[in-house]
């Protein structure tokens, strides 16, 4: 409904309004200046894997093989595509807390298992619980997926949190397929990995990528790090289907993950300005939203109103061209929220909160 | 202190209302903080980025290296002093390499400026030769491109 229409405010995009940091950009020149233009190894190239590796273990102190826990990928979506592939048969369960990226549920169907999903709720700050995954839990649940910080909630999980949900996957043998694109992108705290907790190692499949913290959605780069035999497993569906993720794409994560780290945190620093500008506004507008501390959203009740997200969404677009996503697009508990990307200038928030103003009044 | 800074650096017109909703200080804080960082110096001046060219104001910009030989009991800074003291000078940084002062000079006319470097530099006791480079044309200052950039094409709706 929003493409054609001019001058819209749009708080609909998951992605980083920055442009990819311009060294990151000269990197993947300067590598086709080179000739840089052939298929790397199916894993990944070697310098990148071992970029990878450094990172995860300068920041979290997780230790994980260049050579056979790390395959690179085409973005993030195709790593979790092909961790449910390598893992799931067909009337597998797999366990999905929703709200959540729209993507999971497709691809665990088109896995041939079946998703089971939990409700997140706003009483609890959309933080999965321990107990909520045991209730979920059959003799054919395979895996759970995490995905925090959330999209499209902003939520995060506390240490203590995702230790809960450690013990519950422990105790039923399970394996967790978590998704940290956002991991960068976490405010007034520090993100927790979950493999790092005592014993996940071994039973995750830990996902993430440059997207979000580097800004470079459209030159997709991802990445699976597990167990080596669940990442050969992997490797095996992606050098058949796949091959292999762009070169100059991984030339350019490479620059981005040996020399990008002020630049990124300036973006971090510029969103949580952002962040709080704009969810401040929001509740101010009796628009209530608990303080999201990851990603780039917010997710506010439009339970005050008396309209559902839906209607509201379109109808905000219609009369002060500002778009939304109504929240249930990412899952039934979704409904009566809506998700807003602050991941736009300080202008365009300003704006857009100044046109919610006329439309609620 | 620092984000505040950093808010500032890129905007000095942001009123501190917004800084505050924008840090998590409250307003009364900010106002108080940014007087503090005004009178210890750490804030020297606020002002603006113009890009001359556009009002068609005809400045002539050089660069200006000096090699530089030390009096007796002077050091650099007693010379690069004297040299800041003039208004012609926009900018002085002492530098290593070839030279040892690097002088931003701005002037009304290519006249203007190598008189200016003739009489008034070249001419101290301490200036032992000078190069200057005239300004063709500035596509970057402080930080702030004075080109044109594109702006980013993102889909208005995207998971």
């Amino acid at each position: 409904m929003v493409i054609g229409m001019d001058d819209v405010i749009s708080l609909g995009v998951g992605e980083p309004d920055f442009v990819t940091p311009w060294h990151i950009r000269e990197a993947c020149i300067y590598s086709l200046e080179k000739g840089h233009t052939s298929y790397t190894s199916n894993s990944g190239l070697i310098e990148l894997r071992e970029a990878i590796s450094d990172s995860f273990h300068n920041d979290y102190g997780v230790g994980y093989n260049p050579e056979d826990q790390i395959l690179v990928t085409t973005g993030v979506s195709e790593a979790a595509d092909l961790a449910l592939r390598a893992l799931v048969n067909p009337g597998d369960e797999v366990i999905l807390h929703e709200p959540c990226y729209v993507s999971y549920k497709p691809s665990i169907i088109l896995s041939g298992g079946t998703p089971v999903p939990v409700s997140t709720t706003r009483d609890n700050e959309f933080r999965v619980t321990g107990e909520q995954i045991e209730a979920a839990i059959t003799d054919r649940t395979k895996a759970i997926i995490l995905s925090y910080p959330n999209n499209p909630t902003g939520a995060v999980m506390q240490k203590q949190d995702l230790e809960e949900v450690a013990d519950v996957v422990v105790e039923h043998d399970l394996l967790v397929i978590s998704d940290e694109v956002y991991d960068k992108l976490t405010y007034n705290g520090k993100h927790t990995c979950f493999s790092s907790l005592n014993g996940m190692e071994d039973r995750t499949i830990l996902l993430n990528g440059l997207s979000k913290s580097h800004a470079m959605t459209g030159l997709r780069v991802g990445y699976a790090m597990g167990p080596p035999g669940l990442i050969s497993a992997m490797l095996l569906i992606h050098q058949y289907t796949m091959l292999c993720a762009p070169i100059t794409a991984q030339m350019g994560a490479i620059e981005a993950l040996r020399n990008g780290e002020a630049e990124m945190q300036a973006m971090v620093r510029e969103y949580n300005r952002r962040r709080r500008l704009f969810v401040t506004g929001l509740n101010r507008l009796g628009l209530d939203c608990f303080e999201p501390r990851g990603a780039f959203y917010a997710f506010p009740s439009v339970e005050s109103t008396g309209m559902t997200s839906s209607q509201f969404a379109e109808e905000l677009l219609h009369q002060q061209k500002v778009a939304v996503v109504p929240g249930e697009v990412f899952g039934q508990s979704g409904d009566g929220f809506l998700r807003c990307s602050y991941a736009s200038s300080l202008d365009e928030l300003k704006t857009a909160l100044e046109k919610i103003e006329e439309f609620l009044s | 202190m620092n984000e505040i800074l950093e808010i500032i650096e890129q905007d000095p017109k942001k009123d501190p209302s917004e800084i505050a909703l924008l840090t998590g200080y409250s307003e009364k804080e900010v106002q108080t903080r940014i007087k503090e960082l005004e009178d210890s110096g750490i804030i020297r001046k606020y002002k603006a980025v113009i890009d001359w060219d556009r009002v068609g104001e005809e400045y002539v910009y050089a660069i200006i290296e000096l090699k530089i030989t030390l009096g007796d009991r002077s050091g650099y800074d007693t010379i690069a002093h004297r040299i800041a003291s003039f208004n012609e000078v926009r900018s002085i940084r002492l530098i290593s390499g070839d030279h040892d002062l690097s002088l931003t000079v701005r002037g009304k006319s290519m006249k203007d400026v190598a008189f200016f470097v003739a009489e008034k530099i070249a001419s101290l006791d301490q200036v032992q030769n000078t190069v200057t480079h005239f300004v063709l044309k500035t596509y970057k200052e402080d930080g702030v491109p004075l080109f044109e950039q594109e702006k980013s094409k993102r889909l208005a709706i995207s998971p």
